[in-house]
This record gives structure tokens, C-alpha cells and sequence, in this order.
């Protein structure tokens, strides 16, 4: 440090509080770095307690404040589409179309606007450079086949008092060449609802109902039907291969002006997807939400707010959000809930007022909700159709109701479909009254029940304190490598610097060009491993297996060739030089780069970033080269040892992802195959996290075993 | 009034009754001369179930050179004086809510296009001053107006909402200024005032029919105030002021018994009475009023639907073979009889046309009140005459940077005959004109115009004909294009985009909370080559009705798009706060350590420094001691003097807290 060359002269340079505090943390690096990891890794095991309960923020949306206008009449005739749409499946009389031109009917025969919307299925191809592109209208659409394509229905109410100006959409899937009754189901509950709005006189809003074709695919349909609505095309194919594949007989001018204007109304307020599962409850008709859009985008927790509040204390339904099922089951987290739980009681004891103790069984819960919400925000993939809203900045959820029997009694119908519109009258009357778009309340949040949520402000500690230790350790890692060795040779000569020693000064103080030069070879290699699943997919005929054994032998193949090309000059340019502190000089380089990386994933989507922290912190800031410790034969050395080859084996993504699906799935039936089927979805619906694992985490763990095996 | 006055036995009160007499005689009299006041009302079956009632009232003033000078008997004054003030030539107002439903409702006939209005408030006047006054007189007449009808007009009066016209709108040679206000809500708090400026008010005659939440429950609410004056006229003859109040409302009747009946095929329309659908009944004419009528009005469609009705009808049943006309028709019934029909006079339409029944409310009073019912008995199915072409606007693109505004056509497959009848050739073309006002924070790039039709791209050059675009200047004034483009006859569909940035706001002009995005005002979509005109036969022409002539007047077709909502970068308000709270925080350090630099003295301390470091102290001092040097970046320097009082702390007050803090500790675990 500097106090050896400053203690030379005489008059003490007192040097400013702020380099004296960096000062002090970069000499006490390696002590807060571990407190700071570990405090980390707590905070994330308690964040659970942190939760706060949710409240609706906004007051203009006053749920539950009006009575439930739906009636048994909506109800029946919402049995009656029920009744003729299972048995139109029972006679599978031209199937596909029919069903279409049934609910057309049922719509018109309401005095809505209906409107027939083509569409053809999208491939799903690699794209590399749609990253973050908005939806493109000039996707070229190739062999589209007359036979194939899918057909939505579209509704819409137009508000009687109205200025039209915004709408609320309703999204029932369907599969149009099969209808299962919980499909039936749901597209009885939207009609129920759809109807009663015909006749209200409070909606300010229009309302759209969209009746997806999930032939190809929930999410395709519904994203075919937001593309045509925000980016259509006016010239080109679409319209004359809609003429030329006219296969269908058109009976009135009333079906062909359905058919050929795409029915508008304004800007979307919110959307909601309507779901009924067909797998049935044991105890209680239950409702699970999924909100997670792509790239971990939340809607406004107003909105989700508003669905529990109605469907709790309203309709009585139990409300469900997705967990990982396996943790409910961990010893462990159930130990650690316990203590906790001991904990909470203790302070409680202390002082009354301090509450933060939750029972270990919430506890528990808490953490397996907390976990898969983070799993899909960090995925980056939407858990629905829903997901398509998001990226035109609509807030949009899809709400799965289960009903407790899935007989065919009748009375048990009526009451299931009478509380699922009631629901989502409830919630359409909420966003109805709502005069500006959905502000209020949080958009970036991690739920823990349906009831809790954190919000940023919460979970970002524990990421800031994880990431917080890199660039201290970084830079106490530079500092020594650069001034260990002008210590060194003070005590070896003493004689005033020459020239040519001050050049070789300046030298040494850029030498951490070289290792940055390294680590942007790597990073680069990062991006070229990225791009070779395209050329992969090429090949025909590929089990997931072997696919995962080509690209892992590419990406070796072509870490070698960059490294013969550029990695090899600056290896022995120096060579002569100590390389002892050459691995200190890389370390500290990849430790920033990850730094950085983390940084700016962390506002892309910060789960990615959070999951991604939790792995590679500990992973960099572990690194030592093997040799340096094993020529040291003590117990700390072989300790440190073991934790570098640990923390190497989980860093690498493959083995990560083998070993948590490991754990949450059990061991049997997993291979190699299984990531590669991962890594192509999150391709496939351009997620960041892909970017994240191919551009930041791989050339990590790249660096940091390429520093554990240093030769020094 | 029309009672006459008892004999009492006060002298005083029959000389009041007789000064009211005399009043009301010299009222009379100045009506059948000068000013003239007249209501009608027209009622419309429309083909969706709904019921559409059009009142129309007209208020005639003659010149000011051949009355009595500034005073009105009937023409309300608020106006004269207004007109007189601002030299209006002409001023059309009307406040709207909910939206006209051009397909269902019909967008080619006089009442559509004349009263078919955006949401909202829709202002133009075309004033007769200097070029270089219009402005100003615009801008005192928008806040005159907002006094007079309690709405927010007087946000018209910026430069930034209202916009000049060359030729696209309106005809007119300068000086007409047009302006709207899609956000304005419409209430009951504008319809009184409009009410006002009727001679009977809302207390006799038909507006006595306006009984306010039956008019509000409709499915649109138009009311609309025409101005026509011909005071300032250099040249031409002299007709006064014509005041023309119309307020048009779509209803619903209620129906839930008969639908049920015909659910399985076509519904029967439900049947209505106006009790039914305003919830009173006409209790006598206004007393002031020249003419008072009631019209019902049969579509052209229906009429065809009634014919083929009746066509079949004769073939099964042959009881109304008798019958003449529509007449006895076996579609509805009426209550009440009419007086008159009319049948409509047209040349072009090869099919039935439409018919007009007339009841003259002259001889209803409160104890016979007119109470017109129709009651269907055959489902009938019709469609409403359309535009030519069924314009729909919208908004294209995500985002808040940038986005497009397309107005796309499609054709309404109007009979073919009908085409080649108005134009006749082989190479015909489709003209249309649109009028749109862009405002500024839309920065609209007018270069990015494309044009397609039939879904092929094409050249600009061959679809608009002519073209006028004043862009908008920022905070000044809002951009205006007009466009005339001819389509060809045969045009199946076609789509105009035009493609915007959207602009930044200054902070005070955000709405002070949170809003829902920024409006678009409609475009006007005119179609000058189709006239609307209906031209009903009447038998003698002496006692035209102001309504029917209007109906006759000649004016191109009509129809507005909807209103936009563009949601615009919305910033963190509470951001001034954070700012505030960060400059703070930063000059407080900032002049802190200014303080700190300038007030220090570092020998003294250096010397206070040692003096206090050669004291000893025990354990946990030394090691604070030996932190904090640390932490300032000096060597420790080991205590040299003894000391015992001066030290802060000493490890026996420690020992002491601690023993003290863990009994409290103790005991409160053990209290619980």
C-alpha cells in the first residue's frame, strides 16, 4: 500500500476522506467481500419475511364496490354456447371453421361488431438479430399452405356513452379442431360476461373479445391478432393470398363484411386471458395467475391486486400463483423457517412491536412462490398469452380458473360459470372505472403469495450487496499486482530509478491491457458460441443430445482458434517477467467485466441478474490458481481448493441447469439433451437471458477456470 | 296563457291581466311578422333496434334595419348580441357524447351528415371582419360561448387547438376558424343553456319531452346549434338571423318481453311509444311556435322490407288486399293516425322510397296528450343507407417514440346503379376529401404520406389530386392537412398512413395527475360528389317546414373518424422532488466541506491530536483509537502518558451497560 513510500517523506501528505475510505476497503477486501456474499445470500433467504402485503394503490378503481350484475339469465345462455359448442365437437362435422361461425353468430346475435381475423403459423426460427427488436410486420411469410391457418373471432362492444378512445380486451383460447369443456367453459364465462355488457350502461370503455385459434398455439394466435391490430400490412401477400385461398363458401354479404374489415377499437387499457383448466381441484374452485411476460416484465400489480381481491373476497375462490412445488418438501427450508419463526417470537418478546417473525410453514411457501416467481422472470419467457400484451405496453394477465368437480352436473356448472363472470365482470368494472392508464402501483416486483409481494426497493439489496464485493476485490487485486512488485525490487536495490526502469514502471501499469485484451477475446468467443445453435438448427435430424456434443465441440474448436490467433503474442512477450501476479491482473479484470455485465443485465431483467450474481459472485471472487495452492500443503489451501473446484463444476451453465433440475425434479431421466431443449426456448422467444448466459456468464467461468488452472 | 282571465274582485289584479294580454298580443303579433319560431321533432326506426328522435328548432330573426331595433321578442338576445358583436357570419357548436354509428345508423342521409358529430365539443364560425381581427374575434367568441353553455370552450381560444382552412372543410373565403375539444364531457350543465335560448324553454311544446335521464341513457346525444346571419353581408339580400337548434338522440327501447318470443330467428325490432322512450308524452304545442310537428320517418330499406312484406302477406293471407298504400301495412302499427304523409321524391333510386308521416300537435293539450306508439308485428330486416366508402382511423405502432396514423377506406358495396347514375362513366372516379387537424405535440412528417389501394402501394401523384399542408409549429399552432383524392369507382379498399413522432411537453402542459394519453381530434371525411337531399312531395308550399327544407338543401356527404388516444411519454413526476432532494444533499457536502477546509487549522489539531494519543486508555479505546487512525489514514501511534479521567470510555462503564442492558433483556423475556 501506500504508506511504505509515503512514510519516506517527511511531511505526511494527508490524503481526501474518500480515497482514504476506498482505501480502507480495498485493504479490508477480502474480509468485506465475505461478509458481504454471505449477507447476500441471507437477505435472499429473507426476503420472504420482508414481503408486504399487497393493497390496491389506485382509488379509482374501487373493486368490489358495486354488486355483481351478472344474473343466471347471462348464465343459461352462456350454457347454451356451452351446449352447442361440445356437441358441434361430438358430431365433428368440418371441423375448424364451424365452431367459428358459431360463436360469430352468438356475438351478432348480441349486437356486437364481429370481425374474422386469418392468420398462418409462424416458425419459430432463430433470428440473431431480433434481440430486443420490436415485432417486425415484414416477416416474410413463406409457404403459407391454403389449408393451414388459423381464424380468430373478434368481438366488440362499443361503449354506448363512450368516446371509443380506449378498450379492454378479453382473450379465450381455443382450439378450434378440438374443444375440450374446459375451453367450452371458458368461452361460456367470457360470453356470460360479454353479454351482460351489452346491456350495462356504465362502461366507458369498449370491449374487445378476442376467441384465440390456439390450433397453432396460444400465445401465436393471440400474438397474430396484436400484430394485425398495431402493425398491419396494408400491400403485399397477405391480402392476396387471403383471395386466393377463398376456399370457403361465403352464404351472406353479412359473413363477407365480417370477414373482410379488421374491427378496431382504441388504445388497450388491460387484457385479460381467460382459462378454464380441465384438470379439477379436490377441495375448493381455484384460480391461478400468471403474469410473467417476456424478459421478466411484470403488469402493474393493480392489476393482479384487483383479480385477488375480487376472487378472494368476492367469489370465494382460492387464489394460486405458481411455486416450485419441491421446496415445500425441503428439510432444510423448513429448519431454517423454524428458526426464523423462534427468532421472530424472541423480538416479539422483546419488543412488541417488533413483527417480523411469519411461521415457518409461510415461510416455507413464501420461498417456493418467491422462487418460481424469480425462475420466470429470469427465464425470460412468458407463462402465457398474456405475454404478447406486454410488449405493446399493455398490462395483461391470464387468470386459470379450475373448477372443484369437473362433472357434468348441472347446478355445479351454473354456479362455476356464475362466479367466473362475476370475477371478471368484477375486474372489468375495476379497469372500466379506471380514468388513466395503470400507474399507480409497482411494475417491478417478485410475488412471495398472491397476498405479498417485494418490490424492487427490497430484492435489489440483495443483488446490491452480492454485487457490491466485485469491484472492491477487483481493485485490491490491481493494486497489489501493481505495487507488490516495485516493493519487491525497493528491497532488493535501492539505487534511484533509471530511465529505462521507469519505463518499465510505466509498463507494468499497463500491463492489465493484456488481461483485458484476454477477457474481450473471451467475451468475443462468448458471442460467436452464441450465434453456432443457428448453424446447428440447420442440421436435420438432430436429437437434442447430439446437438448440445456439436456445439459443446464447436465452441471448444473455436476457443482454441481464437486463442492460437489472438490469445498467443502477449503469452510470451512477457514471459520473462514474473508471471505471478498475471493471474491476480486477469482476475481482477473478469471480475469487473462480470461486474459490469451483472450491472447491465441487472436493468434488462434483474432476476437474470439476481440468479446470475448468486452464481458467478462466489465463483470469481473464489478463483486461486490450483498450483498456488497445492504447493502449500495446508488445510485453508486444500479448503479454498475444494470451493474453486465446487463453485467451477455449478458455474457452468449446463452443469447448473442439470444440477437444479436435478434437484427440483429428482435425478432420473435428466440428459445433457434436456439443456440444450432449454437453451432453444429461451432462443426462441428472445429472451435477454440467453444474451446474459452466452455474452457474461460463459466467458466468466471461462476466465475464472482459465485462472484456477493458471501455471504460476 | 290561453286561458282567459276571471273577473275577481280586485281592481288591481284585472288591470295586471290585461297588461299581460296586451303583452302577449303584441308577442303575436310581432311572431307572424318578424320573428319566427318553429319545432319539429322526426322520429326514426333504425335498424339495429334502436330509435332515433331528431329534434329541430328554428328561430328566425329579420334584419336588424326592419325590427325594432335591439329588442326580440322570441330570437334569444344572448345570441343577437353575440352575432352582433363578433360579426359571425355563420357558427356551428355542438356538444356530443358517445359516438354515431355510421354503419348502423345510416351515413347518407341529411341527418347524418348534418348531425353526425365527433365527441366532444365541435366549434367553427366564419367571421365577416379583417383578416388580421379574426383571431381576436375567434378568441372572445370561444369564451362567450363557454360562459354561455357552462362547457370549457374557452380552451378553443389557444393557438394550439384551433386551426384555419383553406378549402377542405367548409366552403367559405377566409376567415373560418374550426376547432374541437375531444374531452369535453357532456351533461345536462350544457344542455340547459342551450334549453334557455328556446322561447318555451323545456316547459311546453315538444323539448318538453326532454326529460333528462331518458335522453342521457341514449346510445348518442347530439346537440347542436347552427348560426346563419346575413347582417354583415355586403351584397345580397337580407334574411337576418336564422337560429337553428337541433339535438339528436339515439335510444333504446326497452324490449326483454318480445325478444324472447323470436329468439330462434330474426327478433321482431322492439315496439315503442314515446312515453316509453322519454318517459312523457307531448302535452301541447309551444304556444310561441309558428309550426309544430312530429314526423315519423321510414327508411328506404324499410319501406322495401314493408313492401315485400306485404308482398307476401297478399300471397298467403288475402286480408289486406284491400288496403291502399302502406298505409294499413302489415309491419307495425300506429297509435295515433297521421295527418299527412309524404312520400319522398326521388329520381336517382330506382327501389321504393322512403316515407314521412306528419302529426300536427295543434290539437293535443294535457288532457289529450300525443302519444305516438309503434308496435311491430312481423320482423322486418333492413340496412340504413351508407357512404360510399366506411372510413375508419387508427392508430399503428407501439411505443412512445414514434407511431402512424392510418385512415383506411373500404367500400360499402353501394348499388351499382346508384354509381353509374351519378357519374355515368366508364372511367369514373371516387372523390374524397379529408380534413385533418394534427395537433403539435404529434409531429406528424407529412413526406411520409402513402396511399394504397386494393392493397397495392400506390404513387401519391395518382391518388390525391390536391393537397394542402400547414405543418404545426411547436406550442404555436397545430398542423392542418387537407387532401382531395380520387379513388377509382371500383375501389374495394384503400388505406392512407402518415407517420408521427411524438413530441415532448413542457411540465405545466401535462394534466396535473396521471392521464390516460393525448388526443387526436376526428378527421372529417367529405365526400363532395354525393349530395344528401331529400326531397319530400308536399302538397301545398306555402307553410315549408324550416326541417324538411333543410332536409332539401344540397350538401355533400359527411362523416367523421374517431378520435384518437396517443399515449405520450409520461414523465416521473415526482422526480423535481428527487432532484431537489439530490441538489440538496450535494451542496450540503459540498459547502461542508468548504466549511470543514476553511475553518481547519492542521497543526493545532495535529498537536490536540498527539496530546490525546500518548494518553492511555484501555483495550477497546485503543482499538477504536487504532480503527479510526486507519480509517484517516495515519500511522497508529501508541498511547505514551498514562491517563484515567479524560477518557470517553472506559471498560468499566462498558462492563456496567452490559450487565445493565442484559438484566433488561433478562427480565423482559421472563415478564412476557
Amino acid at each position: 500500500m501506500g504508506e511504505s513510500e509515503s512514510e519516506n517523506e517527511a511531511p505526511k501528505v494527508k490524503l481526501r476522506p474518500i480515497v482514504r475510505l476506498g482505501m480502507f476497503l480495498i485493504s479490508h477486501s477480502h474480509l468485506l467481500s465475505v461478509v458481504c456474499c454471505t449477507a447476500g445470500v441471507l437477505t435472499l433467504l429473507l426476503l420472504p419475511l420482508l414481503a408486504k402485503n399487497t393493497y390496491i394503490s389506485e382509488n379509482a378503481l374501487m373493486p368490489g364496490s358495486a354488486n355483481p350484475m351478472l344474473s343466471s339469465q347471462e348464465v343459461s345462455e352462456a350454457n347454451g354456447l356451452v351446449k352447442d359448442l361440445t356437441s358441434l365437437d361430438l358430431k365433428r362435422m368440418a371441423s375448424g371453421i364451424e365452431s367459428q361461425r358459431l360463436i360469430a353468430q352468438y356475438m351478432s346475435n348480441l349486437g356486437a361488431e364481429v370481425s374474422f381475423q386469418k392468420f398462418y403459423p409462424q416458425s419459430n426460427q432463430f433470428h440473431p438479430l431480433h434481440f430486443f427488436s420490436s415485432p417486425d410486420s415484414a416477416t416474410i411469410r413463406e409457404n403459407i399452405s391454403c389449408s393451414s391457418y388459423g381464424l380468430n373471432t373478434v368481438g366488440i362492444i362499443r361503449a354506448p356513452r363512450g368516446d371509443g378512445k380506449e378498450a379492454i380486451v378479453l382473450v379465450t383460447p381455443y382450439n378450434s379442431e378440438k374443444i375440450g369443456l374446459g375451453e367450452a367453459l371458458s368461452l361460456g364465462i367470457a360470453y356470460s360476461v360479454f353479454s351482460l355488457l351489452t346491456r350495462v350502461t356504465w362502461l366507458a370503455k369498449d370491449i374487445i373479445w378476442v376467441v384465440a385459434d390456439s390450433k397453432y398455439g396460444e400465445y401465436a394466435a393471440v400474438d397474430a391478432w396484436l400484430r394485425d391490430y398495431y402493425i398491419p400490412v396494408f400491400s403485399g401477400l397477405g391480402i392476396q393470398n387471403a383471395e386466393m385461398c377463398h376456399g370457403l363458401e361465403e352464404n351472406t354479404i353479412r359473413e363477407r363484411n365480417m370477414r373482410d374489415g379488421f374491427k378496431r377499437a382504441g388504445t388497450m387499457a388491460a387484457a385479460l386471458v381467460i382459462k378454464v383448466a380441465d384438470r379439477s381441484e379436490q377441495f375448493e374452485d381455484s384460480l391461478s395467475i400468471y403474469a410473467e411476460a417476456s424478459n421478466g416484465q411484470m403488469p402493474n400489480l393493480d392489476l393482479i391486486n384487483i383479480v385477488n381481491y375480487l376472487a378472494v373476497h368476492r367469489q370465494g375462490l382460492r387464489i394460486k400463483v405458481e411455486k416450485m412445488w419441491s421446496l415445500l418438501n425441503c428439510k432444510w427450508l423448513k429448519i431454517l423457517g423454524e428458526i426464523l419463526e423462534s427468532l421472530g417470537h424472541l423480538a416479539k418478546n422483546l419488543n412488541p412491536q417488533w413483527k417480523f417473525g411469519i411461521p415457518a410453514a409461510d415461510y416455507v411457501e413464501g420461498t417456493a412462490t418467491l422462487t418460481s416467481s424469480l425462475y420466470y422472470q429470469a427465464l425470460g419467457i412468458p407463462t402465457g398469452p398474456h405475454g404478447a400484451f406486454r410488449d405493446y405496453q399493455v398490462d395483461a394477465v391470464t387468470l386459470e380458473i379450475s373448477s372443484r368437480v369437473s362433472s357434468n352436473n348441472k347446478g355445479r356448472q351454473n354456479d362455476f360459470l356464475l362466479r367466473g363472470g362475476r370475477l371478471i365482470e368484477g375486474v372489468i368494472r375495476s379497469v372500466n372505472n379506471l380514468l388513466e392508464k395503470f400507474h399507480q402501483s409497482f411494475f417491478l416486483y417478485l410475488l412471495t403469495s398472491p397476498s405479498k409481494f417485494l418490490s424492487v426497493g427490497v430484492y435489489m439489496i440483495t443483488f446490491a450487496l452480492l454485487v457490491s464485493s466485485l469491484p472492491m476485490v477487483a481493485a485490491s487485486l490491481y493494486a497489489h499486482a501493481n505495487n507488490l512488485d516495485p516493493s519487491f525490487e525497493k528491497n532488493e536495490s535501492n539505487h534511484p530509478a533509471s530511465a529505462a526502469d521507469e519505463l518499465g514502471i510505466t509498463l507494468r501499469s499497463w500491463k492489465w491491457l493484456y488481461a483485458a485484451k484476454k477477457v474481450l477475446v473471451v467475451h468475443l468467443w462468448g458471442a460467436v458460441v452464441l450465434l453456432l445453435p443457428y448453424f446447428i438448427c440447420q442440421i436435420p435430424n438432430c436429437t437434442p443430445t447430439t446437438s448440445f456434443v456439436v456445439w459443446v465441440l464447436l465452441s471448444i474448436f473455436s476457443l482454441l482458434i481464437l486463442f492460437w490467433i489472438l490469445g498467443s503474442p502477449f503469452s510470451y512477450v512477457y514471459a520473462s517477467q514474473p508471471q505471478q501476479r498475471e493471474w491476480a491482473l486477469l482476475k481482477s479484470v473478469t471480475i469487473s467485466a462480470a461486474f459490469i455485465g451483472l450491472c447491465l443485465m441487472s436493468v434488462i431483467n434483474f432476476a437474470t441478474a439476481e440468479i446470475g450474481a448468486l452464481l458467478m459472485v462466489p465463483m470469481c471472487l473464489m478463483a486461486h490458481p490450483l498450483k498456488l495452492d497445492v504447493k502449500s500443503r495446508k488445510l485453508r489451501n486444500f479448503s479454498r481448493v475444494a470451493c474453486n473446484l465446487a463453485l467451477g463444476f455449478i458455474g457452468f451453465p449446463p452443469t447448473a441447469f442439470l444440477v437444479f433440475k436435478g434437484v427440483f425434479e429428482g435425478f432420473d431421466g435428466i440428459s445433457v439433451g434436456d439443456f440444450w431443449n432449454w437453451l432453444e426456448s429461451i432462443w426462441a422467444w428472445s429472451s435477454a437471458t440467453y444474451l446474459y448466459i452466452g455474452m457474461i456468464h460463459l466467458p466468466c467461468w471461462i476466465l475464472c477456470i482459465h485462472v484456477i488452472l493458471h501455471p504460476c | 296563457m290561453a286561458h282567459l282571465p276571471r273577473r275577481t274582485h280586485s281592481i288591481l289584479l284585472i288591470l295586471s291581466f290585461q297588461i299581460c294580454f296586451s303583452t302577449i298580443f303584441a308577442v303575436f303579433g310581432s311572431v307572424f311578422f318578424q320573428e319566427e319560431f318553429s319545432e319539429e321533432l322526426l322520429l326514426k326506426p333504425l335498424p339495429d333496434r334502436k330509435v332515433l328522435a331528431h329534434f329541430h328548432f328554428e328561430t328566425t330573426a329579420p334584419p336588424l334595419s326592419t325590427s325594432h331595433g335591439r329588442h326580440h321578442h322570441l330570437f334569444p338576445k344572448a345570441i343577437a348580441q353575440l352575432v352582433q358583436k363578433f360579426h359571425v357570419k355563420e357558427m356551428e357548436l355542438s356538444f356530443t357524447q358517445g359516438r354515431w354509428n355510421y354503419d348502423r345508423w345510416g351515413g347518407f342521409d341529411p341527418i347524418s351528415s348534418s348531425n353526425a358529430k365527433p365527441p366532444g365539443v365541435e366549434l367553427w364560425a366564419v367571421f365577416d371582419v379583417p383578416k388580421d381581427q379574426v383571431d381576436a374575434s375567434w378568441k372572445n367568441l370561444t369564451h362567450t360561448l363557454s360562459g354561455l353553455f357552462c362547457a370549457s370552450i374557452n380552451f378553443l381560444e389557444s393557438s394550439t387547438t384551433y386551426s384555419t382552412h383553406e378549402w377542405g372543410f367548409h366552403p367559405s373565403s377566409g376567415g373560418l376558424r374550426y376547432g374541437t375539444l375531444p374531452r369535453e364531457a357532456v351533461c345536462t350543465e350544457n344542455l340547459t343553456p342551450w334549453l334557455k335560448l328556446l322561447p318555451c324553454r323545456d316547459k311546453a311544446g315538444l323539448s318538453a319531452l326532454l326529460d333528462r335521464p331518458s335522453i342521457y341513457r341514449g346510445f348518442y346525444h347530439s346537440q347542436r346549434l347552427h348560426l346563419t346571419s346575413s347582417e354583415f353581408h355586403s351584397s345580397g339580400v337580407e334574411s337576418g338571423i336564422v337560429l337553428e337548434q337541433a339535438l339528436t338522440v339515439v335510444l333504446q327501447p326497452n324490449s326483454h318481453k318480445m325478444s324472447k318470443t323470436f329468439s330462434s330467428e330474426t327478433k321482431l325490432q322492439p315496439s315503442w311509444s314515446l312515453s316509453s322512450i322519454f318517459g312523457r308524452k307531448v302535452t301541447g304545442r309551444c304556444i310561441l311556435a309558428k309550426t309544430s310537428n312530429v314526423y315519423l320517418q321510414l327508411e328506404r330499406g324499410l319501406v322495401t322490407g314493408l313492401e315485400n312484406l306485404q308482398k307476401d302477406n297478399m300471397i298467403t293471407g288475402p286480408d289486406h288486399v284491400g288496403s291502399g298504400g302502406l298505409k294499413d301495412n302489415p309491419g307495425f302499427e300506429l297509435s295515433v293516425r297521421p295527418d299527412k304523409m309524404f312520400k319522398e321524391v326521388n329520381s336517382l333510386h330506382g327501389k321504393s322510397s322512403s316515407i314521412l308521416y306528419e302529426y300536427s300537435i295543434e290539437r293535443y293539450s294535457v288532457f289529450e296528450p300525443f302519444d305516438l306508439g309503434l308496435t311491430w308485428k312481423f320482423p322486418v330486416v333492413w340496412s340504413c343507407p351508407r357512404a360510399p366508402l366506411h372510413s375508419s382511423r387508427f392508430l399503428m405502432g407501439s411505443g412512445n417514440q414514434r407511431g402512424t396514423i392510418a385512415i383506411s377506406f373500404t367500400s360499402t358495396d353501394l348499388e351499382e346503379g346508384f354509381l353509374s347514375a351519378n357519374i355515368g362513366e366508364e372511367s369514373c372516379k371516387l372523390q374524397a376529401d379529408i380534413f385533418q387537424v394534427v395537433p403539435w405535440y404529434i409531429k406528424a412528417y407529412y413526406h411520409t404520406l402513402r396511399v394504397f389501394v386494393d392493397g397495392q402501394p400506390e404513387a401519391i401523384t395518382n391518388v390525391v389530386e390536391k393537397m394542402h399542408v400547414s405543418p404545426s409549429e411547436d406550442k404555436e399552432s397545430p398542423g392542418v392537412m387537407e387532401l382531395v383524392l380520387k379513388f377509382p369507382c371500383a375501389v374495394k379498399s384503400a388505406a392512407l398512413t402518415l407517420e408521427f413522432d411524438k413530441g415532448f411537453l413542457h411540465i405545466d402542459e401535462y394534466p396535473p395527475d396521471a392521464n390516460q394519453g393525448f388526443d387526436i381530434p376526428s378527421a372529417v371525411i367529405i365526400f363532395p360528389n354525393f349530395q344528401t337531399s331529400m326531397h319530400y312531395l308536399e302538397d301545398n308550399s306555402s307553410n315549408k317546414s324550416p326541417m324538411l327544407s333543410k332536409f332539401q338543401e344540397k350538401s355533400p356527404v359527411l362523416s367523421y373518424t374517431e378520435v384518437l388516444l396517443v399515449p405520450l411519454t409520461t414523465p416521473d413526476f415526482s422526480m423535481p422532488y428527487n432532484v431537489i432532494t439530490i441538489t440538496c444533499t450535494v451542496f450540503a457536502l459540498y459547502f461542508g466541506s468548504l466549511l470543514n477546509v476553511l475553518r481547519r487549522r492542521v497543526g493545532e489539531e495535529e498537536r490536540i491530536l498527539k496530546n490525546s494519543a500518548s494518553k492511555k486508555a484501555g483495550r477497546l479505546p485503543q482499538l477504536l483509537s487504532r480503527l479510526s487512525a486507519k480509517l484517516r489514514g495515519k500511522e497508529w501511534e501508541p498511547p505514551q502518558s498514562p491517563s484515567t479521567s479524560s477518557s470517553f470510555i472506559s471498560s468499566k462503564l462498558i462492563l456496567k451497560v452490559f450487565i445493565v442492558a442484559g438484566v433488561a433483556v433478562f427480565w423482559q423475556y421472563y415478564s412476557e
